[in-house]
């Protein structure tokens, strides 16, 4: 089959076959940010935005996603431009083996953008879809605690 | 500690912004052009021979290239998946396409095709006739005489260990000293207790990829999810007969080891499938076969006697140690040795031990390296033993820990009588913090006001504490081995190049710190790579928590090199007395006249000016000793009377690693060890059908954590000073999954007093004892 999809916010047309999952048809035409750990909606390493939800991509038909707006973790920000997130993460030491690493940070951005000042228990529910098995979560709290605190601050500021 | 430039700070790693962003290459992430693909049939039998294999209907399938099992891979070698030094310390007893399997998730066939879902859909068209045979899975019953038997009388051990295939005995390690019986006659009582530990998985999230192809050169070139690329290289090698000098093997990021990859089981057959077709391959592990066909940690049996004066002096300890190995002896005897030689020597004023450790194969998953090894199952036991004692004679545990531990400057006869599945190498503590660890991590988790205290903030639910400690080592004395090589640019930075292996753990900026210390420069001028066996010194790898102690000593030898090499250019440049010489903030000044170049200055000059040669320079490190790291850990729970569920209320690690070279870093080993550790006592378990076979083999039936599972957490670095280690550093890589396992189970009793003696502790579990009172 051949779809139409928003991807980072640029149309693009994909090949793909009919009842194949997100994760693979974007891994094949080269969105390999996208990481497939496991394949069955547990582990949440290939977690995107479909329009502002942050899904398992592997659960996800591709066909029925067309024309819809798919934000991966590039689109969040890249090597040269990061988001926020992205370097509060770093700074904070919540990559480690960082395969699970654009999926928590999807998830974070999700939550921050609905809300923006999070409890530790919401952010604690927030990635109860995300496995990790490198950091025990501990820097990954702190990092969403902190890239918190500064895309406030930025809101304030601007 | 003296005032260090990079050293002791948490530097970002310095991969991190390219994982966060999704830009950094793991192996399913090259393109390779026009892969085939592979896909496996499984044995459903957990014992079975093959009478034959019918693979016309499968090969009729368009797009199917080949299909490879015993019946057409001609002349294969016996060898081992273990990826250790060599020769390996783990019997001979795998080929790549056997004619009999041995547990259900055995290899049977591969299906190369050219997509994955062809490859998958031809074999299921693959006809096995098997002649079933009687299985064994329990690891005493196996070594027991009449015992259904695992493999024949050709396999073999490379080194001179006890091995007998004919009785099941993948491995046996024995030392004693002292007199055990006439301490267990003398004393005034004596404690035996069987403990036994699960099966579980490393649960990597990237789960085991291996790609290979031949380069423009014809070379065959094997990019591999693994922690030991130079093992990968030789393993290759020696199984296909194909000449090493022809194979590179490049390590990509790794999404997580812990042990699970270092095991050389896909690298063989991707080989071999490019050498056979001359095309690439790509081998990419579902979960599901990652729970079933990788590896996994071994399950252990423990029984423990202690002879103990009423004083509560320990005078005579044996220790028997029953490995279950799986179907194939990868690590056994290795494993079951570290039951011994790191919980052993923890206790090093016990007169008389006796120990005895082996490996039974039984009909199940294989067994592999994994975080801990041994030590972590040689803990459980231990712990709850000193437990058991210290309550028996109502003496402080804390301050028995603290009285009987092994200090600084005291040895222990294990260390010499016990290595790597043989004789050890005898040696010393240059530094240990136990006792610190112990008080500020009783402080931190509120020891003395919880203690027998069953504090209950709500009916039906009762609080206990209890505590787990233990030591492991760094790197293997006289065995492992690292290397490193640099040299300078133009502009005064340096490439590392390092066989070590960074595998998630951070070890490139561990490596590049050090470097960056010895030549007074910050991170952005140091440019790691980090392993490739074409262009990078040998490395063992990472395994055995000897990256920083091993590796890192390599690396600071090597940048030491550099150094006097870059002190005597300054002094030609500066007409100074190299002793007046230092270096530091890019520049070497001469301290008498304050005159200086900058290391940029330096790298031209000796690449473009005069007398000019490259600055290079390379080391090899080979640890004469293995300085334990400490850990005390401790455990809050709460139990819930009525139905036996077990909840974390907190959970405290006061580790001494030496000097914390990154104390971020050093922290998310230990977090990730202990919450790996937490769930291992909890919720993690392989289940096991009547025949064998696992029946919960996703991450919806296996659990591990998520952020929402977590207690509260507090890990607390207690520095020592290791002279013999880089700037003073010791391991931090494993010894933070031995604590919860053992501080859980006493804090359950210290709860409720019921004692839980096989891991792992279920509600149900628990619930049941409970009721039993």
């Amino acid at each position: 089959m051949k779809g139409t999809f928003i991807i980072n916010g640029q149309s693009k047309t994909m090949d793909f076959n009919s009842d194949e999952r997100l994760v693979i048809s974007l891994r094949n035409n080269g969105y390999t940010e996208v990481k497939n750990g496991c394949l069955e909606g547990e582990c949440g390493a290939c977690m995107i935005l479909l329009d502002d939800m942050p899904v398992h991509s592997c659960q996800i038909f591709t066909a029925s996603v067309q024309n819809k707006n798919i934000t991966t973790i590039k689109g969040i920000g890249d090597l040269h431009l990061p988001h926020i997130i992205q370097e509060s993460f770093v700074e904070a030491g919540a990559v480690q083996c960082g395969f699970c690493s654009p999926g928590f940070i999807i998830a974070t951005y999700a939550l921050l953008k609905k809300n923006p000042n999070p409890t530790e228990n919401e952010i604690k529910q927030a990635i109860d879809g995300n496995l990790c098995r490198c950091t025990g979560y501990v820097k990954i709290i702190d990092a969403i605690k902190n890239a918190s605190k500064l895309i406030q601050k930025e809101r304030v500021h601007s | 500690m003296k005032n260090l430039n990079t050293i002791g700070k948490s530097k970002k790693k310095i991969d991190a912004l390219s994982l966060a962003t999704g830009s950094a290459k793991f192996v399913d992430d090259f393109e390779i052009k026009d892969p085939l693909f592979v896909s496996f049939l499984y044995s459903p039998y957990a014992h079975a021979e093959i009478v034959d294999i019918d693979d016309e209907n499968a090969k009729k399938i368009d797009g199917v290239v080949d299909i490879l099992h015993y019946k057409n891979v001609k002349n294969q070698k016996l060898h081992t998946t273990a990826g250790q030094g060599y020769p390996e310390p783990s019997p001979y007893d795998t080929v790549m396409f056997d004619s009999k399997m041995r547990y259900v998730g055995d290899r049977v066939a591969t299906v190369i095709a050219e997509t994955k879902q062809i490859a998958d859909n031809a074999v299921k068209k693959i006809t096995v006739k098997y002649n079933v045979l009687k299985p064994v899975f329990d690891s005493e019953e196996a070594l027991e005489k009449g015992a259904p038997r695992l493999h024949g009388d050709e396999r073999f051990v490379p080194i001179p260990v006890k091995y007998n295939s004919e009785n099941n005995l993948a491995a046996e390690v024995d030392f004693a000293f002292g007199d055990v019986e006439k301490a267990e006659k003398e004393s005034d009582f004596i404690i035996e207790k069987k403990y036994s530990t699960h099966y579980a998985s490393h649960a990597a999230i990237e789960p085991h990829s291996t790609i290979s192809y031949f380069d423009e050169m014809g070379r065959l070139v094997i990019i591999a999810s693994t922690q030991v690329p130079f093992h990968v290289r030789r393993i290759v090698s020696k199984v296909l007969d194909y000449p090493l000098s022809k194979i590179r093997v490049i390590k990509p990021r790794i999404g997580g080891g812990f042990g699970g990859k270092q095991e050389v089981f896909l690298e063989p057959i991707s080989a071999f499938i490019t050498i056979k077709h001359k095309r690439a391959v790509k081998i990419i592990l579902s979960r599901e076969e990652v729970f079933q066909s990788s590896r996994t940690r071994h399950p252990m049996k423990v029984k423990l006697k202690t002879a103990v004066k009423n004083s509560g002096e320990i005078t005579a300890l044996s220790l028997h140690a029953l490995l279950n190995t799986g179907a194939y002896g990868s690590h056994a005897l290795t494993i079951v040795s570290n039951a011994g030689s790191k919980v052993l020597p923890f206790f090093n004023k016990v007169k008389n031990i006796s120990f005895l450790g082996q490996s039974a194969y039984t009909n199940l998953p294989v067994g592999g390296a994994y975080r801990g090894y041994g030590a972590t199952q040689g803990y459980f036991a231990l712990n709850q033993q000193v437990d058991i004692i210290t309550r028996k004679l109502n003496l402080d545990i804390l301050e028995y820990i603290k009285k009987h531990h092994i200090k600084t400057g005291e040895t222990s006869e294990v260390f010499k009588a016990l290595g790597e599945g043989s004789e050890g190498v005898a040696q010393t503590i240059h530094s240990c913090e136990m006792d610190k660890c112990i008080d500020l991590g009783a402080k931190e988790i509120d020891w003395y006001n919880k203690r027998d205290k069953q504090i209950s903030l709500s009916e039906d639910k009762v609080r206990g504490v209890g505590i787990g400690f233990s030591m492991q080592g760094s790197g293997i004395p006289l065995i492992d081995m690292g290397a490193a090589s640099m040299k300078m640019n133009d502009d005064g930075s340096f490439n590392l190049f390092v066989g070590a292996t960074d595998i998630g753990t951070g070890s490139d900026t561990i490596l590049a710190q050090i470097a960056g210390e010895v030549l007074g420069i910050n991170l952005d001028k140091i440019i790691v790579l980090s392993s490739d066996t074409d262009l990078t010194p040998f490395d063992v790898g990472a395994y055995a928590s000897s990256t920083t102690y091993v590796s890192g000593t390599a690396v600071k030898n090597c940048a030491t090199k550099i150094k006097n090499q870059l002190l005597k250019v300054a002094s030609n440049m500066l007409d100074s007395d190299e002793k007046n010489l230092v270096i530091g903030n890019n520049k070497i000044t001469d301290e008498t006249t304050n005159k200086s170049v900058t290391l940029g200055e330096i790298g031209e000059y000796t690449l473009y000016t005069k007398d000019q040669f490259q600055v290079q320079a390379n080391a090899s490190y080979v640890p004469q000793l293995s300085p334990p790291p400490f850990i005390a850990q401790f455990a809050e729970v709460e139990v819930d009377k009525r139905t036996g569920e077990i909840e974390i209320i907190k959970f405290v690690s006061a580790v001494d690693c030496g000097v914390a070279l990154n104390p971020k870093l050093a922290e998310g080993q230990i977090e990730g060890a202990t919450v790996n550790g937490i769930c291992y006592a909890l919720t993690e378990e392989y289940k096991f059908s009547k025949s064998g076979k696992m029946t919960n083999k996703t991450f919806n039936d296996y659990k591990i954590w998520t952020a929402n599972d977590m207690p509260e957490m507090k890990t607390i670095i207690v520095e020592s000073d290791e002279e013999t280690g880089p700037f003073g550093a010791k391991s931090v890589g494993e010894i933070g999954i031995n604590g919860p396992l053992p501080a859980i189970a006493n804090a359950i009793y210290d709860a409720v007093g019921v004692r839980l003696y096989h891991a792992p502790f279920t509600a149900e579990k628990l619930y049941k004892e409970l009721n039993k009172k």
